[in-house]
This record gives structure tokens, sequence and C-alpha cells, in this order.
């Protein structure tokens, strides 16, 4: 698979200050990733490089196999900042007419676009009678003017409703399945979880950890937690870390990941009337590594 | 150059939409008509007088106003896109900042260029009816020179906009240092020189200071439009200074475009500089 975005032993320093330390990773085509960070990691840095508005001090960084200040790349690339914002005196299809031309992008694609995130209505509008959802949607559209190979979102559901949320995520697997690759680089991690393929995740300027939810659950090593309905107060088994009654009948039991199955055996003897099973979330993984690097000493980290 | 094209369209229909070009162009008709018809009322006479005065006294006029209203246009062309959150935006589209800047001085240029046409250009029409025995061909080729040399004083304070704007990490910085601009090329300058001359009491050499003048665009700007003219060539305080300055039309027609070039190119340097 080819890799779309690369970045290899990259180092930022902006004078004495050292922003990215040893940055390594790849985004291959058709894959979503999450890329995330407390504040100030170095999320939108990255994504800065990416998009060829910096330099780095050292290593490399490929966008579509070239140099992201190249405008044959730019052309390829759609992003949607964090806040984004655009002249108040024009309208909404001023707006994207203006970035359509300047992407190359035909005007049926502004209409189409404008109808897709739900904006043809106030087209006419100025910009800046739109609410924050509203210019968020605007953005997205002019992000995915002249169908983008590479899409870069942070922060994308700033300002969104839940219902726009969801049909944010469900565009973007639509357009990964289109072939789009897509980074989505967000410190609000609830409810991103089922639509990414990869997660990067990052603290105050290092690379903790990457891969998908798989391999980072296996890299962390955190465990499975089971809940159960039943009668499990007296229930032992020398693979159970930690039992908690969390009501008269319900119970969790957290197992390593390695135990799971000879603990739930067990489990089924018993007559229970209900189980959950929960492996390690994004948000668990997530203040694992926030935990870890607060503990080895990188300063501003809060877990 | 689709690019620039694309810049360029969005200024100019910026201009248009908040009414720069109709106010300019207004206040530009209505000096350049008043001044037409009543510049001498001082000395007691009130009515055209002739094409030299009135291109002399609409040339000092747009001395102070082509410079002051070419930095407004733009102080905030860079620095304004910035703190609207566009300009981040901007740079990740197909577009270098070298397209971005000249783009915008295309269309800030033709802004200022279609203003000076219409204002200063009613006056010349206002001239051709109403005044009767002018020359046609004088008064086209008076007035096209003054309007063209005007355009070109107001690109080199649009360049001198873009450096400031390129510079600045605030609008309101932006807008101190473009009247600061103003006010150093407008009025201090000449006052400087005037100061030189006296205080040295003539230790410096004569020939010197007559190619001081060139280091001010407003005053290459003046040489132009008073120089031209036979009677009107003698210019008074620090433009008497003129008549020892061995450069004809053509020099200083080829420093004045210099100044453009120059400063354009400072901006784009400067902009280059400047972190997106």
């Amino acid at each position: 698979m080819n890799n779309v975005v690369e970045l290899e032993q990259v180092q930022l320093h902006f004078g004495k200050l050292k922003v990215l330390h040893d940055m390594s990773w790849q985004l291959q085509a058709g894959e979503i990733m999450g890329l995330f960070g407390h504040n100030g990691a170095g999320k939108t840095t990255s994504v800065r490089l990416i998009l060829g508005l910096i330099r780095q001090s050292s290593g490399q960084v490929k966008v579509l196999g070239g140099e992201a200040s190249d405008a044959r790349v730019r052309q390829q690339i759609g992003f949607l900042p964090e806040n984004v914002m655009f002249y108040p005196q024009l309208t909404g299809y001023e707006t994207l007419s203006h970035f359509a031309r300047l992407k190359g992008a035909g005007h049926d694609q502004v209409l189409g676009l404008l109808e897709q995130v739900g904006l043809t209505a106030a087209a006419g509008e100025r910009v800046k009678t739109y609410s924050k959802g509203m210019r968020q949607r605007l953005g997205l559209a002019q992000a995915l003017l002249a169908r983008p190979k590479l899409l870069l979102l942070d922060e994308p559901t700033v300002g969104l409703d839940p219902i726009a949320t969801i049909e944010l995520y469900r565009l973007i697997g639509q357009l990964r399945d289109e072939g789009a690759s897509i980074i989505i680089c967000s410190h609000v991690l609830p409810g991103v979880e089922p639509y990414i393929d990869k997660a990067v995740i990052l603290a105050r300027g290092h690379l903790e950890a990457v891969g998908n939810l798989q391999q980072l659950r296996a890299q962390a090593g955190l465990p499975v937690r089971i809940r159960i309905q039943g009668p499990g107060a007296a229930f032992s088994h020398p693979q159970v870390l930690e039992h908690q009654p969390l009501s008269s009948d319900w119970h969790e039991f957290s197992v390593p990941a390695t135990a799971k199955l000879p603990v739930l055996q067990e489990l089924l003897k018993l007559p229970l009337e209900d189980i959950e099973i929960r492996p390690p979330s994004l948000e668990d993984i997530y203040r694992f590594y926030m935990e870890k690097a607060s503990a080895v000493g990188v300063a501003g980290v809060q877990p | 150059m689709k690019q620039i094209f694309n810049i360029a369209r969005k200024e100019f229909s910026d201009g248009m939409r908040n009414r720069w070009i109709l106010a300019i162009s207004l206040l530009f008709a209505v000096l350049a008509v008043g001044i037409t018809w009543f510049g001498a009322a001082a000395s007691g006479q009130v009515g055209f007088t002739s094409i030299p005065a009135t291109i002399a006294s609409l040339a000092s006029l747009a001395t102070f106003l082509m410079p002051l209203i070419a930095l407004m246009l733009a102080y905030d062309a860079v620095v304004g896109e910035e703190e609207g959150g566009t300009l981040m935006l901007l740079l990740t589209y197909p577009l270098s900042r070298g397209q971005l800047l000249t783009g915008k001085f295309v269309g800030h240029g033709c802004i200022l260029g279609l203003a000076t046409l219409i204002g200063f250009g009613s006056a010349a029409i206002a001239i051709a009816l109403w005044v009767p025995d002018v020359s046609l061909a004088t008064l086209i080729y008076s007035f096209g020179r003054f309007i063209v040399s005007s355009v070109l004083l107001g690109l080199v304070f649009l360049a001198f906009a873009y450096v400031l704007s390129s510079h600045a990490t605030e609008k309101s910085t932006a807008g101190g240092l473009a009247l600061g601009v103003w006010f150093l090329f407008v009025l201090v300058f000449d006052l400087a020189l005037l100061t030189i001359l006296v205080v040295t009491e003539g230790r410096i050499s004569p020939e010197l200071l007559p190619w001081l003048l060139l280091l001010n665009p407003t005053d290459i700007y003046r040489l132009i439009n008073l120089g031209g003219f036979e009677a009107g060539g003698q210019g008074m305080g620090v433009m008497a200074l003129a008549a020892d300055l061995p450069v004809g039309a053509a020099m200083l027609w080829a420093c004045l475009t210099g100044w453009v070039v120059a400063i354009l190119l400072l901006a784009h340097w400067r902009f280059a500089k400047r972190l997106g």
C-alpha cells in the first residue's frame, strides 16, 4: 500500500525550543487516522508540517510522494482548520466560489457541496450571519473542493450538533471508501473511535504510540473489563486483577486481555442474567499514554 | 497567472462592494473639478486658468492624497487576512505567497487606477466640455501624464503597505506604521532636506542635494508633473533643487517605476519570511 503521508525522524525547533522530537509515522492510502494529544502536544504543528506551512529542522516529510509546498501536491489536499474563519462580507456561495477558483473546481461542485453540507438555503446569506456550526460546514465544503486525495481535519466536530457530527463521520467514511486518506486531529475523543483505522498519540512533541486500535491495546496492555449481572459477589479467579461491585447485582472484573477467555468460561458457569465485555476504549488508551508520558517527566502533560 | 487573477478579482470585488472605488472616485472628482475652477480663488481669480496651473494644483493635492489612500487601502492586506483567520487557509491552497501578494497588488492597483481615472478624468472631461479654445491634445497629454504618474505614486505606497502589513503582527500596528510612512515621505522628508540645506550653509556638495530628491517618490512625482511644462518647471521650496538635477523626464519615470518594483520586491521578501 502507498504511503500518502510519511514522516521520518522529523524534528522541529523554534529557536531553542524543540517542539517535535524524532517523529516517525505513515498514513496509507484509504486510511482514516486520528491524531490525538493534549493542547500543545504537537498536533497542529504536525498538520502545518504536512501542509508545507512550516519546514522541519531535520528529517523528512513526504506528502503524496512529494513536497507539501509543491502546488501539484497542494491541489490534492483538503484542509479544514480549527475554528475556520472566512471573509464575513461574502456570502456562503461567494466564499466557496472564491476558494473553488483557487482550487480549479467547477461551479457545479460548489453547488453540490453546498447541498451536501446542508447550506443551500443559506448560500445567499453573508458568512458573518452564520452560526459556528454553519461556518464549520462551509469549512468542510471548502476542504472537499476538487475531491482531495488527502483530507486534514483539525477539530472537525467543534460547533457541530450531535446529528451533524454523525453526518460528518458518515461523510468521512464515504470519502475513505472513494479512496481519500483522512487525518482527524482532535483532543475530543468520544465518538471518533468507530471511524478511525489508526491513531497517533502525541504528548509534548513526542510520539507516544501509533497503530490501529488492536495494536494500541496490545502495546498498552490494558485490562479488559467484564461486567456481569448476577451472583458474582463471591466469584474469584487468579487472573482477575480487580473486582468492583457496581450495584447490588452488577459486578465488574478487570482481567488481562490474554486471560479474557479462561475468566469468561468460569463466569459462564454462574447463573448470569447479562454479560458485557468492554475492551479498552480509545479514551482508556489515550489516558494510559498521557499518564505514562507524565510519569516519565514529559512536562505539561495532564492525564 | 490564473491564481494572480483570482486573487486580484477578489480584491477588486471587495473594492466595489465596500464602496472604496466609489468613494475615491467621488473624492477625486469633486476635488479635481473644484481645484480646476476655484484653485486660483486665493489670487482673486475664479474659473479655469490654464492647464499647467491646474495640473500643478492637482499634483500638489495628489501628493498628499494618493499615498494616504493607497496605504489605507492595503495596510491590512496580509495582517488582516491573518487576523481574520483566512491567511493560513489560503496558504494551503495551490497558491504561492508571491502569487497571493501579486494578486492583491494587481487588484488594489486596479481599484486605484480606475478611481483615479474616473476622478481626475472627470475634471479633464469638464474642461473639454466647458472651457472654450482649450487644446484637446495638450489636455489629453497633460491629464494622461498626470493620471498615470498619480497611479504610479499610488502603487509605490501600495507596495509600502504590503511591507508594513507583512511585518506587523496586528492590524492596528500596521495602520500606525502606515501613517508613519505617509508622514515621513509626504511631510518630513522635504522639511528635513530644507533643514539640511540651511544648517550646512552650503558645506554639502551642491551637486549631491538634487539627487536626494530621488530618494522620495512623492518628490519624483512632483518633478514629473511640475517639470513637464516650460513655464511651470521652476518649483518652490525643495523643488527648486530640481533645477540642478541633470536627469530628464524619462529618467524620472524610470525612477518612480523603480520605486514600485523595489518596494514590491521588499514586500515579497518580508512576506516570504513571515510564518504562515
